[in-house]
C-alpha cells in the first residue's frame, strides 16, 4: 500500500519536474535551431567570397555547384598579391588608416580630458556639439567638402583633389567626434580622487593625463583606436570622391573601379581583393573582440 | 585670547586673499590650457563639418557653373522632376523597412543568445557580429556575385525546390528587396550587439518577480524587458535611422540606383547628379532634403542622451 502511493507520487513529481526542465530544453532547442539560421544568413556572404576566391575562372563560369570548389586553386591570390597596383592599394588603405588613427588620437584625447575634467565656458555646449557632429553623416559633407578642397587648389596652387593624403583631413570628422564622445565616458568613469592626488602632488594638467588617464582609460583608448583604424579602413564615399587615378585609391574603391572593367566581372579576383580588404578588420576584431563590442556599446550607453 | 584670535584672522586673511588670487590664475591658466587643449577638435568641427554643411546650403543656390545666384532654383527644378519624387519615396521605403527589420531581427537573435548558457555566448555573439565587421563595400561585393543575374548562387540553390530564377537586382522590385535585405544583413548585428548589453543589465529580480506573479514569456517581455529597454531601443533605432537614411555604399555597388533609377536614394542620387553629373550645386540640393529628417532624429537623440546623463 504504501510502496504503492510512493510510486504513484514518483512520477507525478518527476513529470513536474521533468515538464518544467523539459520546457527548458526545448526552448534551449528552438534558441540554438534559430542561432544556427541567423548564424548561416551572416556568415554566407564571407564564406562565399573565400569559396570563390579559391577557383579558376573556368570554374566560376562553369555550371556546377556553386557552393562548393571542386578545383582548389591560389591563382587568385598569386594574381594579386604579385600586382603591384593591388598592393598599392592596399598601401594607400594602410597608410591613410594608420595616420587617421594617429591624428584622431592627438585631437580626441587632450580634447576628452578637457571637457571631462577642466570645465571651462561653453564646455557642455561643446561636448553636445561633439556628438551632434558625430551624427552628420559622410553623404551630407561630400559635395561641399570636395567643392572646398578643388577651389583650395584653384586659389593656392596646392592641389589636393586626387591625392592619396587629401584623406587624412577628411577621415577625421568621421573618427575624432566618435572617439572624443567615447573618451569622455571614460575619462568620467575615473574617480576624481585619483587626478585630485596627482595634482596636490604637484603634478601638471599634461602629467596628469599622461600618467594617469590615458592608462588608467587604457581599454577606453584601444576601443577607440579600433574604431578610427576600422572606419578609415572601410570609407567608400569619400575616397570614391576624391580620389581617381589609380596609384592614388585606396583598396575598397580600388577594388570595385579596376577590377570591374565595363561589363567584365573578373569574380574570382573581385572574391579575393574583397576578402583580402575584409581581413585587416577581421583580424583585428578576432583578436580584440571584447574591446570592439565595448567601442561599438559605449557610444550609447556612456555620457 | 581675544587679541591673539584677531591676530590669527588678520594673519590668515592676507593669506586668504593671496589664495583666491592664486586660485584664480590657477582657474585662468586652467581655463587657458583647456580651450588649447580642445583647440583642435574646434577647428576641425569649425572647418571640415559645420562650414561645410553651410557652404552646401550656399551652393545650393547657385546655377550649374556656379556664377549666377538662383534662389530657390535648384529646388523648383527638383520638384519638378519625376525621378525626384522617386528617390523621396524609394528613401524613405529603403530606410524605415530596413529598420524595423534590423530592429526586429536584432531583437530576437539577442533574445537567443542570452537564454543560450553563458559560456556559449561569446562564440556565438562572435560569429553574429562578423557582418558588422566587415567592410560594407567589400560584403556588398559578395551579395551582388550572390545575386549574379547568370551565375546566382542563390538562384542554384532556389531551382532545387523548384523556384527562380529570380532577377535580384534586374526587377525594379526585386533590386528594392535586395538593397533592403543587404542593408538588414549589415545592420541587424549592430542592433543585436546593443540589445544584448540592454538584457543584461536588466536586473534578474524582475524576471523571478514575474514569474512568482504568474506571468507568461509575452507578458515578461511587454512589461519588463521592453520597459528596462526603452532608452537604448530608441536611441538604437534613431542612430540607424540616420545611418540608414545617409546609406551609400549598399545601395552605390549593388545596384548604382538602377534599374531605371528605381533604387537611388538621397546619397547615391546625389552623387550621380553632383560627382559624376558635375553638376555640384543640383548635387548639393538634393542631399540637404536629408537633412530635416537627421535634424528630428538627432533632436530625439540628443534628448535620450542627456536624459540619460541627468539620471547617473
Amino acid at each position: 500500500m504504501s510502496t504503492l502511493t510512493i510510486d504513484k507520487a514518483g512520477p507525478t513529481r518527476n513529470v513536474k519536474y521533468g515538464s518544467m526542465s523539459r520546457d527548458r530544453t526545448w526552448a534551449l532547442r528552438w534558441s540554438y535551431f534559430f542561432l544556427t539560421l541567423f548564424a548561416i544568413f551572416s556568415l554566407v556572404p564571407p564564406l562565399y567570397m573565400l569559396i570563390t576566391s579559391l577557383k579558376g575562372s573556368a570554374e566560376i563560369s562553369a555550371a556546377t555547384n556553386p557552393w562548393w570548389v571542386f578545383h582548389p586553386t591560389l591563382e587568385n591570390y598569386a594574381g594579386l598579391l604579385t600586382s603591384n597596383q593591388f598592393l598599392r592599394f592596399f598601401f594607400n588603405s594602410a597608410m591613410v588608416s594608420i595616420i587617421v588613427v594617429i591624428i584622431t588620437m592627438l585631437i580626441s584625447i587632450p580634447a576628452a580630458f578637457a571637457l571631462s575634467r577642466m570645465k571651462f565656458w561653453g564646455s557642455a555646449t561643446l561636448a553636445t556639439g561633439v556628438f551632434l557632429t558625430y551624427l552628420i553623416p559622410d553623404s551630407l559633407l561630400f559635395i561641399p567638402l570636395f567643392k572646398m578642397f578643388a577651389m583650395i587648389g584653384d586659389v593656392t596652387g596646392i592641389q589636393l583633389i586626387n591625392r592619396w593624403y587629401v584623406l587624412l583631413f577628411i577621415y577625421p570628422t568621421l573618427t575624432v567626434p566618435f572617439c572624443t564622445w567615447i573618451m569622455i565616458g571614460y575619462f568620467a568613469s575615473i574617480p576624481k580622487e585619483l587626478d585630485e592626488a596627482a595634482i596636490i602632488d604637484g603634478a601638471s594638467w599634461l602629467q596628469t593625463l599622461t600618467r594617469i588617464f590615458i592608462p588608467v582609460a587604457l581599454p577606453g583608448l584601444i576601443a577607440a583606436t579600433i574604431f578610427a583604424f576600422t572606419v578609415s579602413w572601410a570609407q567608400f564615399l569619400y575616397p570614391l570622391v576624391f580620389t581617381t587615378s589609380a596609384d592614388q585609391l585606396v583598396l575598397p574603391v580600388g577594388i570595385v573601379t579596376t577590377l570591374i572593367k565595363g561589363d567584365v566581372f573578373n569574380w574570382g579576383q573581385i572574391m579575393t581583393g574583397a576578402l583580402l580588404g575584409a581581413a585587416p578588420p577581421l583580424i583585428i576584431y578576432a583578436f580584440l573582440m571584447d574591446y570592439y563590442i565595448a567601442g561599438l556599446t559605449a557610444g550609447a550607453t556612456k555620457g | 585670547m581675544v587679541d591673539t584670535a584677531i591676530g590669527e584672522t588678520a594673519a590668515a586673511r592676507p593669506r586668504k586673499a593671496a589664495g583666491r588670487s592664486s586660485l584664480r590664475k590657477a582657474l585662468k591658466r586652467k581655463s587657458t590650457t583647456a580651450f588649447l587643449m580642445t583647440l583642435p577638435l574646434i577647428l576641425l568641427i569649425a572647418l571640415l563639418v559645420v562650414y561645410p554643411a553651410f557652404y552646401s546650403v550656399h551652393l545650393a543656390t547657385l546655377n550649374k557653373s556656379m556664377q549666377r545666384f538662383v534662389g530657390f532654383g535648384n529646388f523648383e527644378f527638383l520638384f519638378k522632376r519625376d525621378t525626384f519624387w522617386l528617390v523621396v519615396k524609394q528613401s524613405c521605403i529603403f530606410a524605415i523597412t530596413a529598420v524595423v527589420f534590423k530592429a526586429l531581427i536584432g531583437f530576437i537573435v539577442a533574445h537567443f543568445v542570452h537564454n543560450i548558457p553563458a559560456k556559449g555566448q561569446r562564440k556565438w555573439r562572435g560569429m553574429l557580429l562578423v557582418p558588422w565587421v566587415i567592410p560594407p563595400a567589400m560584403s556588398t561585393l559578395a551579395w551582388l556575385w550572390l545575386f549574379d543575374p547568370s551565375y546566382s548562387a542563390f538562384n542554384y540553390t532556389l531551382g532545387f525546390f523548384g523556384i527562380g530564377p529570380i532577377p535580384w537586382t534586374g526587377d525594379a522590385a526585386w533590386a528594392r528587396f535586395s538593397v533592403i535585405l543587404v542593408n538588414v544583413w549589415y545592420g541587424a548585428p549592430f542592433f543585436m550587439i546593443m540589445y544584448l548589453a540592454a538584457l543584461k543589465s536588466v536586473p534578474e529580480q524582475l524576471y523571478e518577480a514575474a514569474a512568482i506573479d504568474g506571468a507568461n514569456w509575452w507578458q515578461r517581455i511587454w512589461y519588463v524587458t521592453l520597459p528596462m529597454m526603452r532608452n537604448i531601443i530608441a536611441i538604437t533605432t534613431l542612430f540607424s535611422l540616420i545611418v540608414t537614411f545617409a546609406n551609400f555604399d549598399i545601395v552605390r555597388i549593388l545596384t548604382a540606383g538602377g534599374p531605371l533609377d528605381k533604387t537611388h536614394i538621397f546619397a547615391t542620387w546625389a552623387f550621380r547628379v553632383g560627382i559624376e553629373g558635375s553638376d555640384i550645386p543640383l548635387g548639393a540640393s538634393v542631399s540637404l532634403f536629408m537633412v530635416p529628417i537627421l535634424a528630428v532624429a538627432a533632436i530625439f537623440i540628443l534628448r535620450d542622451v542627456n536624459k540619460r546623463g541627468n539620471e547617473s
